[in-house]
């Protein structure tokens, strides 16, 4: 099964860089062919400037970088000190045990073991376990998938020091919106290849149009009214899904005079909502499927 | 390799069952079959007299020798104790006397001898030759001590296939293996730091064991500790190796579980734990002693009952060390390291 193919990626030195896309869109595949855990089957990667190498030159390129693995589970049994002990031992150069804890900020919890810790902590403890080696470059597969909002902020704020430190970060996410909060660059995957590549801006950019308005009917959509609010002013897209989703430049010219035009036509309204397009505005317009229910 | 053999020790002793299991379980074992084939000799024979003329004289004849328990028993009872074995023999009287009894039981055969004795010196027969008994306990021919060193060989065995495979599993199944091969890690460290917490464990499971056989039973070590040290750490690598390799392709704990029981049960049974492996037709007396426990097995009575030398051991340990080396070379070889 191919599950990743036709990818042409460059990540420059300090940047942070995002792979998005929903499940099964190929984003840990390519992570973890960067990552040389997985052999591609043909291409090639340098990371660093090196490609990857059995033996002593790979674990020479090892040592320069951290890795954060999706389904990795730590030892239940070991406590957190321990184990950021045990992967302190694995690299020539490291972070002291209390240096890297500061870093994540489980100083208090260093005596506990693995099995006691919240999703949020086990995740920060992940990410220690990466950020021991004192790594130019960092690998973040998920790291904030099925998190509390207020850890998945503790992540995002140990990753923008990391940055600001002067450290290269790749990530993979499936929430758009951690993309566009602390990535410079993002590629969107979707079945195994890019569909788009730029910054969170320039993407957004793509739609034409900065605000999103979705809005549903009581009763069925009309003949004719999508042709209408193709034609009104501002709207640059319509999109037919659950309800209709417009596309527009200009909010405050185009809202009153869609209420005004369905009032004119006797429709009532069901729901209405409007925001700045987003990421996930740009996945639906890029595929038509919206991004969480993939 | 230190910190990961360190990181292995941990996980074994904060694991209760896997500590009882090691160390707790051989002890129990040892305990309940040392007590239960305690050397008190055969004990008293039950023996039944079936009704017919003189059957409480006779019974009470042989009752009165100390080695003998005789009642009369009616013939249905006496039958069913005789088919149940809760008597040794029965008496039928009458002319000539019967013994019916089963005669490939040995407990049948001592009984037929001892009440033949009684019965004939009762009747008058007097000793052609003089005879003295000179009775000896000698340490090294009871049950208990051929049991000792068969549970240190089990245990050796157990230990090294639970103690590693679980491990190597568990980290499979939790991508942790994975996450390992992400850092500099050397494979061959993460292998041997099996070995490494394996020594420290197999001291324990030594000093615990054939500590407790001396204290409790009085079991020695005819030969020299070193040799009896370096028998066990060439035990442990070995079953160490054989570990490895039961583990090396298996994802699940399920599925590693069926193999270490296809891996261990045979040895159980065929490798001479509980009792001789003699017993066993002569036909496969050679491939029972090409099984890495037996030769185990084999060695460390030599040692701990013949209190024989390291040189004289050599086949059986080359046969261990040679288990070790394939199976160790083999899993490195085929070692799922994803």
């Amino acid at each position: 099964m191919v599950a990743v193919k036709g990818l042409d990626l460059t990540v420059g030195a300090g940047e942070c860089f995002g792979l998005l896309g929903p499940n099964g869109a190929g984003k840990t595949t390519t992570i973890e062919i960067l990552e040389g855990l997985t052999l591609p089957d043909s291409g090639d990667v340098e990371i660093l400037g090196t490609p990857w190498r059995e033996g002593a030159a790979g674990r020479a390129l090892r040592e320069r970088l951290g890795i954060q693995l999706q389904e990795t589970q730590l030892a239940d049994k070991l406590t957190v000190t321990e184990t950021l002990a045990l992967f302190r031992s694995f690299y020539k150069q490291s972070h002291t045990v209390d240096e890297v804890l500061a870093l994540v900020e489980l100083e208090e919890k260093r005596k506990a073991r693995v099995v006691t810790l919240s999703g949020g902590q086990k995740q920060r403890l992940a990410v220690a376990c990466a950020l021991v080696s004192k790594p130019e470059l960092l690998f973040l597969d998920e790291p904030t998938t099925g998190l509390d909002p207020q850890s998945r902020r503790q992540l995002w704020e140990i990753i923008r020091r990391f940055r600001a430190a002067g450290g290269t970060v790749l990530l993979t996410t499936h929430y758009m919106e951690e993309a566009e909060r602390l990535c410079d660059r993002v590629a969107i995957m979707d079945h195994g290849t890019v569909i788009a590549l730029g910054t969170p801006r320039e993407l957004i950019a793509t739609l034409g149009a900065e605000h999103v308005v979705e809005f549903s009917l009581s009763d069925a959509v009309p003949d004719g009214l999508m042709d209408m609010l193709r034609g009104m002013t501002g709207v640059t897209a319509v999109r037919a899904g659950v309800g209709l989703s417009l596309t527009v430049t200009e909010l405050h010219r185009t809202l009153p005079a869609l209420l005004a035009e369905l009032q004119r036509r006797t429709l009532e309204l069901a729901s209405l909502t409007t925001h700045h397009a987003t990421l996930d505005d740009v996945f639906v317009a890029l595929t038509g499927r919206q991004l969480r229910d993939t | 390799m230190f910190q990961l053999a360190l990181a292995r020790m941990r996980e074994f002793y904060r694991e209760p069952e896997a500590v009882f299991w090691v160390f707790g379980f051989p002890i129990v074992l040892a305990f309940a079959l040392g007590l239960a084939f305690r050397n008190t000799g055969p004990g008293q024979l039950q023996v039944g007299v079936m009704p017919g003329p003189g059957d409480s004289v006779l019974a009470a004849t042989l009752d009165s020798s100390p080695r003998v328990v005789a009642s009369v028993l009616d013939t249905a009872t006496g039958r069913l104790r005789l088919r149940t074995g809760r008597v040794a023999l029965l008496v039928l009287p009458g002319d000539p006397i019967v013994y019916r009894y089963d005669s490939t039981r040995t407990e049948s055969g001592l009984a037929r001898l001892e009440v033949d004795e009684v019965l004939q010196r009762a009747r008058g027969r007097k000793d052609p030759v003089a005879i003295r008994d000179d009775r000896t306990t000698a340490p090294g021919s009871r049950y208990i001590d051929f049991l000792i060193p068969g549970l240190l060989g089990m245990n050796l065995l157990g230990s090294g296939i639970w103690g590693v495979g679980f491990s190597v599993v568990q980290a499979r199944q939790k991508k942790l293996l994975k996450r390992y091969m992400a850092t500099p890690m050397r494979r061959s460290h993460y292998l041997l730091s099996f070995i490494l917490s394996r020594l420290v464990f197999l001291i324990l499971e030594v000093v615990a064991l054939v500590g407790f056989g001396w204290l409790l039973f009085g079991v020695a070590v005819r030969g020299s500790f070193f040799t009896l040290a370096g028998i066990t750490i060439l035990g442990a690598f070995a079953f160490a190796g054989l570990g490895l390799l039961v583990a090396s392709r298996a994802k699940t704990i399920e599925g590693v579980s069926g193999l270490m029981n296809l891996v261990m049960l045979p040895m159980w049974i065929l490798s001479g734990t509980f009792f001789a492996y003699s017993r066993f037709p002569d036909a496969m007396i050679p491939f029972v002693k090409a099984l890495p426990l037996t030769a185990l097995n084999d060695a460390l009575r030599a040692v701990m009952i013949d209190g024989a030398a390291l040189t004289t051991l050599g086949a059986p340990l080359a046969i261990v060390a040679a288990w070790g080396a394939v199976s160790f070379v083999v899993a490195l070889r085929i070692f799922r390291w994803r």
